[in-house]
């Protein structure tokens, strides 16, 4: 056994277990199990094989190659609209391709295929076509990629007909998520965050259904919904607004589409209060969307207007000092919160 | 192309496709269809020479001129007309039209409102065959304006990296809808941008179905034996106009009239005659049949009901409910 193939098994091994693991070994064991239990599932994408110690520019196929041969695991040219619409026709033909697309920025070249093909074959064609197709990508900010590698894009493909859209904030979601998505007969957009694939948990060894929020933390005096790094500082947020005796509800949806507006309404029905956050720019973001509905079916339970916080209407700026002013921080949660609970 | 064994089944073939298309135009007027059609009248040489060539476990993906492209195929032509129309029997519920007739049975991966999109897709199906194995082929069709779009270019390569049974098939009838070959390519000759990616290519003349099925059958059997994919760039002409309402005011009459003295059908009737396989009685009749075979095609289309109401919210995917849920 050469000493990658060894190492791949180490990985597949720590993912389900009791031990936590970083998200990229979650999606890597994900891959993986997919890939073993049907033949027809293969990923391709730019330098999958060979970059760093092997397996993406995240490390997510790391092992891939080894394990499954070069037939399904396959590095591409840098050919973005190319590799999504092969993958539509793949899709289209009965098999189910995995596309990594390096940066969710990338994604804006394969828009045709995405939005005009994938999207949209199922209905045009009259159902005769599935396209079981997922793009795995990254979006987000905060580590310094600038403004042409840090997009949140979610809400571009949420608004599109046809597209699923899949946001996992952590390791366990992240490893069911992608087993679902996979699994699905729909075209998924699959939207890692490139600040998150150290973050460890704890995985299963189920898959996760799409469209199932999760409740994350229970409190009873503000819902805040939120996903992948803005969960991460809501969370930190609930710590400090803890010891202030006020106690924050979590709602993380997950998926965007699906959306679970079940789980969601029922925790603001129970809190009165709503606040959303969000990375991408505020102005169209999803929390506008979840506001409108919340306020429109919620409206009598509501002790406050819905609250937004989401990123500037800016391009991500590189250096730290600016990239840090135009995404909501915790203290700006925090803010956020009391406002809504004194109102 | 064994003109004993293919002529006259190329031939009625032609006929159909001619007749179907030329009836579109008095059905725009009669407002049975909405929105743009496209016929390929004057092209029949490419689409038939190169399905003729083809399997039934093979697939296409056509473009927005693509009706001759499903025909050929094996489309039925009164479903596909019903498609153009909108109706019920159409291939997709009338919810594609002229531009997104899919067929999954003929492996037809749908007509395209994307110029060179289709491109992109049989690049993907050939990449299905050769990921799970099966001895399947991809025909892409687009023209001259679709050679244009970067897919092209992307697409020719993976396909000749990955050594994918994929053929590219360029009609190039010298106009993108008002725009001809001489403004929009400084070397317009096509088929020299597949060998500058490892594609082998070959000019062919379109106006000759024999011609054209030689050279499908080359690159059949080239993808079939893990050889990779062909370009192949057939010179071929549009006797109409882009769609229905098109004044045509960016070409000379007189250059449609020189065309039409190429006209593909006619050329392999004379052919036939010329080797004693045809008779002006047969020739004749085989007209009439494919005119028959339209009238059937137009009276089930005509007769097809709408739409169920309720089809404009299905098939979006698997979530959406019939009735229509906002969220």
């Amino acid at each position: 056994m050469s000493v990658v193939a060894a190492a791949a098994v180490d990985v597949s091994q720590a993912a389900a277990g009791s031990r936590p693991v970083p998200m990229w070994r979650a999606l890597n064991a994900a891959l993986r199990d997919a890939m073993s239990a049907d033949a027809s599932v293969f990923v391709m994408g730019e330098d999958l094989t060979r970059w760093g110690t092997g397996g993406g520019i995240y490390g997510v196929t790391k092992g891939l190659l080894e394990q499954f041969g070069a037939a399904r695991v396959r590095d591409t040219p840098i050919s973005e609209e190319a590799i999504v619409a092969a993958a539509v026709g793949a899709a289209a033909r009965g098999v189910r391709p995995v596309v990594e697309i390096m940066y969710s920025d990338f994604m804006l070249l394969a828009m045709d295929a995405i939005v005009n093909q994938a999207a949209k074959a199922r209905y045009m064609f009259g159902g005769q076509f599935q396209i079981p197709l997922v793009i795995r990508t990254n979006g987000g900010s905060g580590i310094g990629k600038a403004a042409q590698h840090s997009q949140s894009l979610e809400t571009l493909f949420a608004h599109i007909p046809g597209l699923e859209v899949v946001v996992p904030g952590t390791p366990a979601d992240a490893y069911g998520l992608m087993l679902s998505a996979i699994a699905s007969p729909n075209p998924t957009i699959f939207l890692e965050h490139k600040a998150l694939y150290n973050e460890r948990g704890v995985v299963a060894s189920e898959p996760i259904p799409l469209g199932r929020a999760s409740v994350v933390r229970g409190g009873k005096d503000v819902t805040v919904i939120a996903t992948q790094l803005m969960r991460k500082r809501v969370l930190e947020a609930a710590e400090i607004l803890a010891a202030e005796q006020i106690e924050i509800e979590v709602v993380d949806p997950r998926t965007l589409y699906p959306l679970d507006m079940e789980t969601i309404a029922a925790s603001v029905t129970r809190t009165g209060r709503v606040l959303i956050a969000h990375e991408a720019p505020l102005l169209y973001g999803f929390g506008a969307e979840l506001a409108a509905q919340l306020a429109s079916r919620l409206w009598r339970s509501l002790k406050a207007p819905p609250q937004r916080l989401g990123g500037a209407r800016t391009p991500i700026p590189y250096a730290e000092d600016l990239e840090k002013r135009v995404i909501p921080d915790v203290a700006a949660v925090v803010s956020a919160v009391r406002g809504l609970v004194k109102s | 192309m064994n003109l004993r064994e293919h002529g006259r089944m190329a031939l009625r073939m032609m006929l159909l496709i001619r007749e179907f298309e030329q009836r579109l135009k008095g059905f725009a007027d009669e407002k049975l269809i909405r929105g743009s059609t496209h016929p390929s009248v004057g092209m029949e040489a490419v689409a038939v020479g190169v399905s003729m060539a083809l399997g039934p476990n093979d697939c296409i993906a056509s473009n927005h001129r693509g009706h001759a492209h499903c025909l050929a195929r094996g489309a039925d032509p009164g479903r596909t007309l019903a498609e153009i129309f909108g109706r019920a029997d159409g291939y997709c519920k009338g919810k594609g039209g002229s531009m997104h007739i899919g067929v999954q049975e003929l492996g037809i991966l749908g007509t395209n409102g994307i110029v060179g999109a289709g491109i992109g897709l049989a690049t993907g199906a050939a990449l299905a065959a050769s990921v799970s194995n099966r001895n399947e082929v991809a025909v892409a069709y687009f023209g001259d304006g679709g050679s244009n779009q970067g897919v092209l270019a992307e697409s020719m390569n993976l396909a000749a990296i990955w050594k994918l049974p994929v053929i590219f098939v360029c009609e190039n009838n010298h106009y993108a809808q008002s725009s001809a070959i001489e403004r929009m390519f400084a070397q317009p000759q096509i088929s020299q941008r597949g060998p500058a990616y490892g594609v082998p290519s070959v000019d062919v003349d379109g106006m000759d179905v024999a011609a054209v099925y030689d050279a499908a059958e080359a690159a059949v059997t080239r993808a079939r034996s893990q050889g990779g994919p062909t370009l192949i760039v057939a010179d071929t002409y549009r006797f109409l106009g882009h769609m229905a309402d098109d004044t045509q005011m960016y070409r000379a009459l007189v250059e449609v009239d020189e065309w039409r003295g190429k006209c593909p059908i006619d050329r392999l009737a004379n052919t036939l005659t010329a080797a004693g396989l045809l008779s002006d009685q047969e020739r004749n009749e085989m007209s009439a049949e494919a005119k028959r075979e339209v009238d059937d095609a137009e009276h089930m289309a005509r007769q097809s009901p709408v739409p169920s109401a309720q089809w404009a919210f299905t098939d979006v995917d698997t979530w959406q409910a019939a009735e229509g849920v906002v969220a």
